[in-house]
C-alpha cells in the first residue's frame, strides 16, 4: 500500500498522498477543486478495498463532516481542498476544535477572494486557517515549501492531530502541490497514534498529561461516549448555560496546543545573527532562501509550522537584527504576528514585501526590496 | 431489555416541552430495537442540531452530536470507517430537508447502511417556531405571520426518488405501525428512513389553534390517508393543508446493495 523506501520524482500533491499513506490515513473524502485535486485522485487510486476508503462527497460540508465521523469510527481521515471549498469547512472546522477529533484538512491555497484564481499560488488563507471558525480555538498548521515538505509534514499533520486532538492543517499553496521534485522515502518513519481511552500504552504520545489531551473514546467499544459540540463537561454532559464549564473547556482547548508551541514548532535558520533577516515560509521563502544562501549578510528563518505561532524562533531571529524583512503571497497576514513578536524582541525596522497574482516572490525581487530596506 | 433502560437517566430532566412528540418517538423506537434484537454497545446514534437531534443525548450508548444539517455526513464517515457499527440517526424536519438537504439526498442515493429517523414537527422547534420546509401552506409560524406562502417538501417522497431502500412515514398517532416500521427500517441493509409526523403543541400548535397536543393528535387522525406499498397509488402528496391529507404507510422496501457493499469494506470492518 505505502511505497517502499527510496527516490522518487513526483509532484507535491502526490508526496502528500505518499505522506498520508505512510501515516496510516484509513478514510479520505473529498470534492473536486484546483489546484488540489491530484490528492484526491491519488488517494481514489490507493483507498480500496482493505487500505481505507475514499469518498467523493456532495460537497465540502460533507466532507469535512464524514471526515470527523470516520475519526470518531478509529480511523486516520483527511480531505484536501482549495479556497472556495476551505471557506465551506469551517463551521465543522470549529466542531473538530471542540470535540477534540484528530483530522487532517490539505489546502492548496490559490488566490482569492471567491473563485479568483484557481490555478495560481496564493497565501491568502493563513488567517483563515488560524480564525475561520467562530469561538477561540487553537489549530495547528505546517507549510511546506518543498516536495519533500509536502511528505514530510503531511506526516506531522497526522501526529500532532492524533496527539494533540486537534485539527491540524498542511497549508500548502499551488506553486508547492504542482512543483515537481525529489521525494526521500525514509525507511522508518515516527507515527503517533492517538491514545485510546481504555489502552495502556508507553510510547510519545503519553507525553501529553491526560488532564490536557484526554484519551480518545472510540465508539462501539462500551465507553457510552458523548461527543458534541455544544459546552459539555468530561463525560459529555451538555452544560451550555455554565460559565465555568465553558470557560475551562475553551481554556482547556486552547492551552493544550499553545502550552505545547514548542513541541508543535518546526523551522529553519540560516545565517542565525544577521544583521539582515527574512522570515518566510512555504513557496514564497523559494526566493528568499536563494538570496540568504548567497549572500552571507543575509539571515533566513524558513518557518515550517505556523500556527501556533513559533513566537521563540521568531524572536531568536530578531534578537540580533536590525531589520527584518517578511515575505508573504497576501496582503500581509502573518507579518503583523511577526512585527509583533520581533519588535518585542527588539527590533525596530520589520517590514513586508507582498507578493499577489499567483507567483512567489523571486530572489531578485527580495533583493530590490532589501536594498530599498538599507541592506545589501 | 425494559424500556427504560435505553435512556441515559442521569441526564434528565430532559429539554422537550409537555405535549413534545419525541417521547412517543423514542418509546416507539426503543420497543422497535428491542424487536430487533439489536445491541447497544455496537450502535451508535447520531444527531444534527435541534430537538429532534438532542434524542442521541438521551440514549444510554455512544453518541455523536454533531453540527446542525450535517448528521447523515457524519454517519456515513462512522460508518464506513467502522463498519461494524449499527448507524442510527435522529434529525429534524429542518435538519434534514433544509440544510442538510444535500446530504439527505445524496445519503439516499449513496445508500449507506444506516437507520435515519425524522421526526418532522412542520417546524422549527429548538428556535422559537420559525417555518420549515415542512411547514403546510397558509399556516402561521413566527415567520411566517401573514400566513406561509411557500408549499411543503415531501421528504419520504424525495428519499424514494433519491433511491432510499427503505421509507416510510406515520405520526405520532399510528404508534403500532410506527414501531413496527422502525423495526423494519432497523433490519433493512442500505438507507432507510422512518418520517415521523409529530406534535409540537408549543411551537406549531399554539399558532395554529392546536395548542393542546391532544388537538395535534386528532388533526393528524382525522388527516391520515393510508397508502400501503403493494397498492399502486395514485398521485398523492403530504401537502398538510387543513383540507388535505396526511399519506402515511410505508412507500418503499427494496435490496439495492448498500454502498459498504459495493466498495468492500464491510469485509475489513
Ligand atoms: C448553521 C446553523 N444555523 C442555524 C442554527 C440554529 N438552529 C438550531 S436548531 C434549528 C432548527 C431545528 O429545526 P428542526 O431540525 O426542524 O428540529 P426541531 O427543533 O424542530 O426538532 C436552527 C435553525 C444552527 N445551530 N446552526
Amino acid at each position: 500500500m505505502t511505497i517502499p523506501p527510496g527516490e522518487y520524482f513526483v509532484q507535491g500533491n502526490d508526496a502528500c498522498v505518499e505522506g498520508a499513506l505512510a501515516s496510516g490515513v484509513k478514510f479520505f473524502a473529498g470534492y473536486p477543486i484546483t489546484p488540489s485535486t491530484e490528492i484526491a485522485e491519488g488517494l481514489a487510486q490507493r483507498l480500496k478495498g482493505q487500505n481505507g476508503v475514499f469518498l467523493q462527497m456532495e460537497d465540502e460540508i460533507a466532507c469535512i463532516s464524514a471526515v470527523i465521523g470516520a475519526s470518531w469510527g478509529g480511523a486516520k481521515a483527511m480531505t484536501a481542498t482549495s479556497g472556495p471549498g476551505f471557506s465551506l469547512m469551517q463551521e465543522a472546522i470549529g466542531y473538530a476544535a471542540m470535540s477534540e477529533t484528530p483530522v487532517v484538512l490539505v489546502n492548496v491555497m490559490r488566490g482569492g477572494p471567491s473563485t479568483g484564481q484557481p490555478t495560481k499560488a496564493s497565501q491568502g488563507d493563513v488567517m483563515q486557517t488560524k480564525w475561520g471558525s467562530h469561538g477561540d480555538y487553537q489549530v495547528i498548521a505546517f507549510a511546506p515549501a518543498t516536495v519533500q515538505e509536502m511528505f514530510d509534514l503531511t506526516v506531522e499533520c497526522f501526529n500532532y492531530s492524533e496527539k494533540y486532538r486537534v485539527p491540524a492543517f498542511l497549508l500548502s499553496d499551488a506553486e508547492v502541490g504542482h512543483m515537481r521534485g525529489l521525494l526521500r522515502v525514509p525507511e522508518k518513519l515516527n507515527v503517533i497514534d492517538r491514545k485510546e481511552m481504555g489502552i495502556r500504552r508507553t510510547d510519545e504520545a503519553y507525553d501529553v498529561p491526560d488532564d490536557l489531551v484526554k484519551p480518545f473514546p472510540v465508539f462501539g467499544k462500551g465507553h457510552k461516549a458523548i461527543i458534541t459540540g455544544m459546552t459539555h463537561t468530561e463525560t459529555g454532559r451538555i452544560e451550555p448555560e455554565d460559565s465555568k464549564v465553558h470557560s475551562d473547556l475553551v481554556r482547556r482547548l486552547n492551552e493544550k496546543v499553545l502550552r505545547n508551541r514548542k513541541d508543535i514548532n518546526k523551522w529553519e535558520m540560516i545565517g542565525e545573527g544577521s544583521k539582515t533577516m527574512i522570515i518566510s515560509y512555504g513557496s514564497s521563502a523559494l526566493g528568499a532562501k536563494e538570496v540568504a544562501t548567497k549572500d552571507p549578510n543575509v539571515g533566513l528563518l524558513r518557518l515550517k509550522s505556523i500556527w501556533p505561532l513559533p513566537e521563540e524562533p521568531i524572536a531568536q531571529a530578531a534578537r540580533g537584527a536590525q531589520r527584518i524583512l517578511v515575505c508573504e503571497m497576501n496582503l500581509g497576514q502573518l507579518f503583523f504576528s511577526i512585527k509583533r513578536v520581533a519588535q518585542d524582541a527588539g527590533c525596530k525596522q520589520v517590514e513586508l514585501l507582498s507578493k499577489l497574482g499567483g507567483e512567489p516572490p523571486t530572489p531578485s525581487e527580495v533583493r530590490h526590496k532589501l536594498r530599498s530596506m538599507g541592506a545589501v | 431489555m425494559d424500556i427504560f433502560e435505553f435512556y441515559r437517566k442521569d441526564r434528565w430532566p430532559h429539554v422537550f416541552c409537555p405535549g413534545c412528540g419525541n417521547g412517543t418517538v423514542m418509546n416507539c423506537f426503543f420497543r422497535a430495537f428491542n424487536e430487533a434484537g439489536l445491541s447497544l454497545d455496537n450502535t451508535v446514534f447520531v444527531g444534527g442540531i435541534g430537538c429532534s437531534s438532542r434524542v442521541p443525548l438521551y440514549i444510554n450508548s455512544d453518541a455523536l452530536h454533531t453540527t446542525h444539517g450535517r448528521a447523515i455526513a457524519f454517519a456515513t464517515g462512522l460508518k464506513l470507517a467502522k463498519p461494524g457499527l449499527k448507524v442510527v440517526v435522529f434529525t429534524g424536519d429542518g435538519d434534514l430537508g433544509a440544510i442538510g438537504g444535500n446530504h439527505f439526498i445524496n445519503g439516499c442515493r449513496r445508500n449507506v447502511d444506516m437507520t435515519v429517523i425524522c421526526i418532522n414537527n412542520n417546524i422549527y422547534g429548538m428556535t422559537g417556531g420559525q417555518a420549515s420546509i415542512t411547514t403546510p401552506h397558509d399556516f402561521q409560524s413566527t415567520t411566517t405571520p401573514y400566513g406561509n406562502k411557500e408549499y411543503p417538501f415531501d421528504l419520504a417522497e424525495i428519499a424514494v426518488a433519491a433511491g432510499a431502500n427503505y421509507v416510510a412515514r406515520w405520526t405520532t398517532r399510528q404508534v403500532h405501525e410506527l414501531t413496527k416500521s422502525m423495526k423494519s427500517a432497523l433490519q433493512k441493509r442500505g438507507f432507510a428512513l422512518v418520517e415521523v409526523v409529530s406534535q409540537c403543541p408549543t411551537n406549531f400548535g399554539r399558532r395554529n389553534k392546536m395548542a393542546d397536543p391532544s388537538q395535534m393528535l386528532e388533526w393528524f387522525k382525522s388527516n391520515t390517508v393510508r397508502r400501503d406499498k403493494a397498492k399502486s397509488a395514485e398521485l398523492d402528496h403530504v401537502d398538510l393543508n387543513l383540507a388535505g391529507q396526511i399519506t402515511v404507510g410505508e412507500f418503499v422496501d427494496r435490496n439495492r446493495e448498500c454502498y459498504e457493499e459495493l466498495i468492500g469494506v464491510e469485509k475489513h470492518g
